[in-house]
């Protein structure tokens, strides 16, 4: 329908193809004769069979459209080619199509088939571009295929394909928002896609067509936020922000506790393990401890995305850095929040256009929370090099930043900017020397005496801003400062900036009675020069007549009347008005006006004293990092971010359920093994890997220990897991708890099936898993599947990116396993949970035998693979008594060969050891075969201390330094005594 | 490359994979074979996890250059305190090796890094945990990492500036004396030294000499440039003259404020030591 006058219209235009249409445009056709023999021969050079000539002549087309030379009368001419096998002619037909398609649909409609074609080939380079120009032309009628098109390509199997179908949508969706609803549905399925290639795009044409629609992110929540570090930086920017608005509609605000939660920031970071052990241990522990643990519980899902998102403000992009901190500042609870801060001091290194965007954004946020910047304030100094727009939000931030103890140095800045050469820059400086002044009471004086110095500054600009400051200071305590007005009242002979002279006429009317001499004087001389004044002026000559009026209309009857008579045939209308409105009041007239009685009230009210503002005061409301926050006014598109919820909907929404778990965690895993980068191991990957394996899953424990309907939240993106609970959903948290008990118990009972699964695997990574999904799993038959599936998943197992995948998984093997402790923090809660979990475990099973196997929890790097050239060591404290020696600590080593040589003769060398330690040495191990593993048992005696005990460990050719630090916990043995028992030890030791 | 507006491929070997740079042999065998630069497949890297590094690199010479550069940035007042003084540091890496080549770099002192932004390749976890910088670089040239040194080091500037600027009230004439020096430098050269300075607008012109180097004077600007070269540590070098003022005005009463630009070659202000440099994933030996 649409296509038919457009179709008329071109004919009309270029007298239908095939004609020589340059004919037409006389410019062509006379003055640029060269550009018509040109087109000719382009056309030739188009027509032959050459592609080396054709290539010539797209080239010189493109080269036109670059410069903005109309070539669309080629359009049949090129049209031709778009079948054109050469691969590089074909790609500059395709953008001459992006260009003119739009201008000759008919024709256009030619090269569809072509591009039909293209869509089927089995180059995926091919496919996509073939996708990314169909949908770029814009021509209505062909929506459908377009549509087609999209469906089509996001089932493809190539990822790249499938970005490109992402990126399709949008377009489409602009040339016609009726698809919109087949479009969701695109957009949900590739939602579901598990790439980091197609997360970003598809993010975004979420955010472009149906950013209301937030109910497709709950299933792909968690999925998006780990995959988030490995999407490429563009992707980044428009996930982040996608899920700050996903955030703040579907969790609770974590500031409405801020002092619970502060007092409790400690233990929701490291506390979880002995939190997780309290509750597995006894169910009265966790019921009692549930209700008095703090009220508000972050969702395990809000802290894994404020988890997830914080390496990326190690990023070298801005742009992800800023958005990255706008999350923080929008959904982090406050003590969280200053991570941010350095990155953003960090961006102010970058070009003066980023400096910009991040200075606007950290004056808001020093509005805010002025503690998160302090220590960087010498950061925001000013250099004589910055553009004066950058210096002026510097000074900005510097004063939202001063407060009673850096005041001193802010100030001693600010006289040095004084003396700038930079007039507007100066003016700001004075301004914020006055907010300085009405925040902090204690300099006020100081700043006031500075300011008055400045009026005898020499610039005029200098001292009408300090007027204007001195006035607004002066109103909050006008009584001790009358020196000062009649300082004032002596400039108005020079001054001649109109803002400064009415503030100054302004000041003397309204502390008239402190200067009684004074301004009756100066109300002479303004009356004298009054036609010669600014409107402002005016005004403020007229208010200062009245004011005297009033209080001393013996002296100034007269001249009140004369300035009043002046401004009644004044030009502009605002002053005559206010002449005649004042006359009214002021002077009693015959019919003596009920107002005039008050006119003293309404002139000489005491008004209250202005308070200095930042104009980023009221910008929070607007998302930080936006382009409508930048420009603090609404912008077209901008969406608001939502308040947070009353009541956190329900977060079970979040859970995935896939029919087919099994195939579904397989594609899992190899995600997984695919990204190596960040995310070394499933440790990081995702909150699945449960809290005795990982440290900082501080989500694990939060879910566990809150009372209210922990079931669904420890889940992540590990289905067999969120299967297993969904079942389990509706139950009391207290048979959840039961239930974890019960699990506790199991997992203990089948040690060895437990050890061989971890001992038999070779990358930690996989026994790690395994292990947790032994601790959720219901029964033991499910128990080995997990662990099947997680040994048998083959890297190959999809085909399209095989060639390179396989040097990548080995690449992978050089990041440390999960178990691994990652940090010092993380080495202290490693040990405190393995403390109090061998508490438990020795409170609830009473045979030590049993413990002895070794589950992946306190798995403990020695030797990494790589430094190891290829040995892998690993050790667990056994928590069994060694046999030697009762004073020593068995230790089990873990050696594995992952190098294509055999290791021999492995044995401990020269230990070097603190006092009191001592080792007793495994027996030398002949030799280990590539790819096999074997343990030792060693006997360490710490001496009570948690001192390190360090030897070699040498093989055949190399040798070794290592080193073992024991927790605590490892180095307490379990004792059984009876309650009068344990008084009596507990009286010897004189405790309480 | 954009994708109606939106970035499609950014990375720069991946894009150079997708149109090959032309090369002289690669225009002969061009024209000879009629193949092209634009690449007919897609780029393997583009779907791998290491879309930054192009794949089947190949170099005879395998070689890799680590740049440590340093900035200074610092506001020293007219008395020569300093009032605010930062180190922002860059690595920028040429590596040219064949393959995937798996690097590690380590530093004597990692804690001097206070707060660091990497290039996508680095292992963040590595870096948290041990703090060794573990990556697969890129082909070419990139920026690995760059870094700020932490505000508690005190930062050592290496030079410091002499003046005497006066104006004096009654006569149209003032006075304009700077001398550049260094400071602890430990041992090494200063060289490329600048000196801008703005001068306040009563300033006509400038007479000046300096002892070594050129320097010039814009009048309508108000500029002044010193371009000093190489500091000799026996001879330091200056600047000396007067200012002629607009007659009948009185004194400007602004302070110029100096910038001051130096390089001092092989020398990382902030102590800042790599370790060692190893390579695993490759068989062949680097260097």
């Amino acid at each position: 329908m649409s296509a038919a006058p457009a179709y008329s219209e071109d004919k009309g235009g270029s007298a239908g193809p095939g004609e020589p249409e340059y004919g037409h445009d006389p410019a062509s056709g006379g003055i640029f004769s060269s550009d018509y023999k040109r087109h000719d021969d382009l056309k030739e050079m188009l027509d032959t069979n050459k592609d080396s000539l054709k290539l010539e002549a797209m080239k010189r087309i493109v080269a036109m459209i670059a410069r903005g030379k109309n070539a669309s009368d080629l359009f049949p001419a090129v049209v031709k080619n778009v079948a054109c096998k050469n691969i590089e002619v074909k790609k500059l037909v395709y953008v001459y199509l992006v260009r003119y398609a739009e201008e000759q649909q008919d024709l256009a409609l030619l090269s569809i088939s072509t591009f039909q074609r293209g869509l089927k080939d089995p180059n995926q380079l091919i496919r996509a571009s073939a996708l990314r120009v169909l949908s770029s032309i814009r021509v209505p009628i062909i929506v459908p295929i377009m549509m087609l098109a999209i469906k089509e390509a996001a089932s493809d199997m190539s990822p790249y394909v499938r970005k490109t179908a992402a990126h399709a949508i949008p377009k489409l969706y602009s040339l016609d928002s009726d698809q919109k609803d087949q479009l969701i549905e695109v957009i949900e399925k590739l939602l579901a896609d598990k790439t980091t290639l197609v997360a970003g795009s598809v993010v975004m044409a979420f955010e472009e067509v149906c950013p209301e629609r937030i109910d497709l992110i709950h299933k792909n929540y968690r999925k998006l936020c780990n995959l988030l570090i490995d999407v490429e930086e563009w992707g980044q920017v428009v996930i982040i922000s996608m899920l700050t608005r996903y955030a703040r509609t579907q969790f609770l605000s974590p500031t409405q506790n801020e002092s619970l939660l502060e007092e409790n920031a400690e233990k929701a970071f490291y506390g979880s393990e002995e939190d997780e052990a309290k509750g597995a241990g006894s169910e009265e522990t966790a019921a009692a401890a549930a209700p008095s643990r703090k009220p508000y519980v972050m969702d395990p899902d809000h802290r894994l995305l404020l988890r997830n998102t914080k390496p990326l403000l190690q990023s070298r992009s801005a742009a992800v850095v800023m958005a990255v901190a706008q999350l923080y500042f929008h959904l982090a609870p406050k003590a969280e929040v200053g991570v941010i801060a350095k990155a953003l001091v960090r961006l102010l290194r970058s070009h003066s256009e980023v400096q910009y965007v991040v200075l606007q954004n950290v004056a808001t946020m020093s509005i805010k929370r002025r503690g998160m910047f302090e220590p960087y304030l010498k950061s925001f100094y000013i250099r004589s090099t910055d553009p004066t727009q950058i210096k002026i939000l510097k000074l900005e931030v510097l004063t939202n930043l001063a407060n009673e103890t850096n005041i001193p140095t802010v100030l001693r800045e600010f006289q040095t900017y004084i003396r700038s050469m930079d007039k507007d820059f100066v003016a700001a400086t004075i301004q914020a020397i006055g907010r300085c002044a009405t925040n902090i009471g204690r300099v006020r004086d100081t700043c006031l005496n500075g300011l008055v110095q400045l009026l005898s500054n020499r610039d005029e600009l200098v001292v009408a801003e300090s007027v204007v400051v001195i006035k607004k200071l002066l109103q909050m305590q006008p009584a001790q400062h009358g020196e000062i007005i009649k300082h004032l009242a002596k400039l108005t002979d020079n001054i001649q900036v109109p803002m400064a002279r009415a503030s100054i006429l302004w000041l003397i009317g309204e502390y008239c009675e402190h200067v009684p001499r004074i301004a009756p004087d100066v109300l002479r001389k303004m009356a004298k020069s009054f036609t010669a004044e600014e409107d402002i002026v005016k005004l403020q000559v007229i208010n200062l007549a009245a004011k005297l009026y009033l209080t001393n209309s013996k002296q100034t009857k007269l001249l009140t009347q004369y300035v009043l008579s002046l401004a009644k045939y004044d030009q502009n209308y605002d002053i005559r008005d206010r002449a005649r409105f004042t006359r009214q009041l002021i002077v009693p007239s015959e019919q003596g006006g009920a107002l005039s009685r008050h006119a003293k009230k309404l002139f000489l009210a005491p008004k209250p004293a202005p308070v200095l503002e930042s104009s980023f005061k009221d910008r929070d409301h607007f998302q930080l990092g936006s382009l409508s926050h930048l420009l603090n006014a609404k912008a077209t598109g901008y969406q608001e971010l939502p308040d947070w919820p009353e009541e956190a909907p329900d977060p079970s929404v979040r859970n995935v359920e896939v029919p087919e778990w099994t195939k579904c965690s397989n594609r899992e895993k190899r995600k997984e093994k695919e990204k190596p980068f960040y995310s070394d191991s499933e440790g990081e990957s995702g909150p699945t890997e449960s809290a005795d394996s990982d440290p900082e899953s501080e989500s694990e424990s939060d879910s566990k220990s809150s009372s209210e309907s922990g079931s669904g939240e420890s889940s992540s993106e590990s289905d067999n897991e969120d299967q297993d609970e969904d079942e389990e959903k509706g139950r009391g948290s207290e048979s959840e708890q039961s239930e974890e008990d019960g699990k506790r118990k199991t997992k203990k009972k089948v040690p060895e099936r437990k050890g061989e699964a971890s001992s038999s695997d070779e990358g930690s990574d996989s026994s790690s898993s395994s292990s947790e999904s032994e601790m959720t799993s219901e029964s033991e038959e499910e128990q080995l599947e997990p662990a099947s599936w997680s040994r048998k998943t083959p890297p190959s197992s999809k085909s399209a990116p095989a060639t390179k995948e396989i040097s990548l998984l080995d690449l992978e093997d050089f990041t440390p396993p999960s178990v691994q402790p990652v940090s010092p923090p993380a080495i202290v809660s490693t040990s405190l949970a393995a403390d109090l979990e061998g508490l438990t475990l020795t409170d609830s099973t009473l045979v030590p035998s049993l413990l002895s196997p070794v589950s992946g929890v306190g798995r403990q790097e020695l030797l990494h693979r790589v430094a190891g050239e290829g040995l892998a060591v690993d050790y667990t404290f056994s928590r069994q008594p060694f046999s030697g020696d009762p004073h020593m600590v068995s230790v089990h080593i873990h050696f594995s060969n992952s190098s294509d040589t055999p290791i021999k003769g492995l044995h401990v060398g020269t230990p070097k050891l603190p006092a009191g330690i001592s080792i007793q040495e495994f027996p030398e191990i002949e030799s280990l075969a590539p790819g096999e593993s074997a343990t030792a048992v060693m006997g360490i005696n710490f001496c009570d201390s948690t001192q390190a005990a360090n030897f070699q460990l040498c093989t055949q050719t190399r040798q070794f330094y290592v080193s073992i630090q024991p927790p605590v916990g490892e180095l307490m043995a379990p004792v059984f005594m009876s309650e009068n028992e344990f008084k009596k030890e507990q009286g010897l030791q004189g405790g309480h | 490359m954009l994708d109606n507006g939106f970035p499609l491929a950014t990375e720069s070997n991946i894009l150079k994979e997708l149109i090959k740079p032309p090369t002289i042999l690669r225009t002969v065998v061009n024209t000879i074979t009629g193949s092209t630069n634009v690449g007919d497949q897609l780029p393997t890297g583009q779907l791998s996890v290491v879309p930054w590094r192009r794949t089947g690199v190949k170099y005879t010479n395998n070689e890799a250059y680590f740049d440590v550069i340093e900035e200074i940035d610092a506001i020293i007042d007219k008395s020569g305190s300093t009032i605010t003084a930062e180190i922002q540091g860059v690595i920028d890496a040429c590596v040219k090796l064949t393959g995937m080549p798996d690097l590690t770099l380590s530093f004597m002192n990692p804690r001097l890094l206070d707060d660091v932004s990497f290039h996508p390749c680095v292992r963040f976890k590595r870096w948290e945990s041990e703090r060794i910088l573990s990556f697969i670089p890129p082909d070419g040239n990139f920026r690995l990492l760059s870094y700020h040194v932490s505000a508690q080091n005190l930062v050592a500037i290496p030079v410091y500036v002499k003046h005497n600027i006066s104006f004096r009230d009654s006569s149209s004439l003032g006075r304009f004396e700077i001398t550049v020096g260094p400071k602890q430098t430990m041992g090494k050269t200063i060289e490329g030294v600048t000196v801008t300075s703005q001068m306040p607008k009563g300033v006509l012109n400038m007479s000046l000499t300096p002892s070594q180097g050129t320097h010039t004077f814009d009048p309508v600007t108000k500029m002044l440039s010193w371009d000093v070269g190489k500091i000799n540590p026996q001879k330091l070098p200056s600047l000396k003259g007067t200012m002629s003022l607009q007659a009948g005005a009185s004194k400007p009463d602004e302070n110029p404020t100096i910038n001051l630009q130096f390089k001092i070659q092989q020398l990382a202000i902030s102590g800042l030591k790599v370790n060692r440099l190893d390579m695993y994933g490759e068989k062949y030996k680097p260097f």
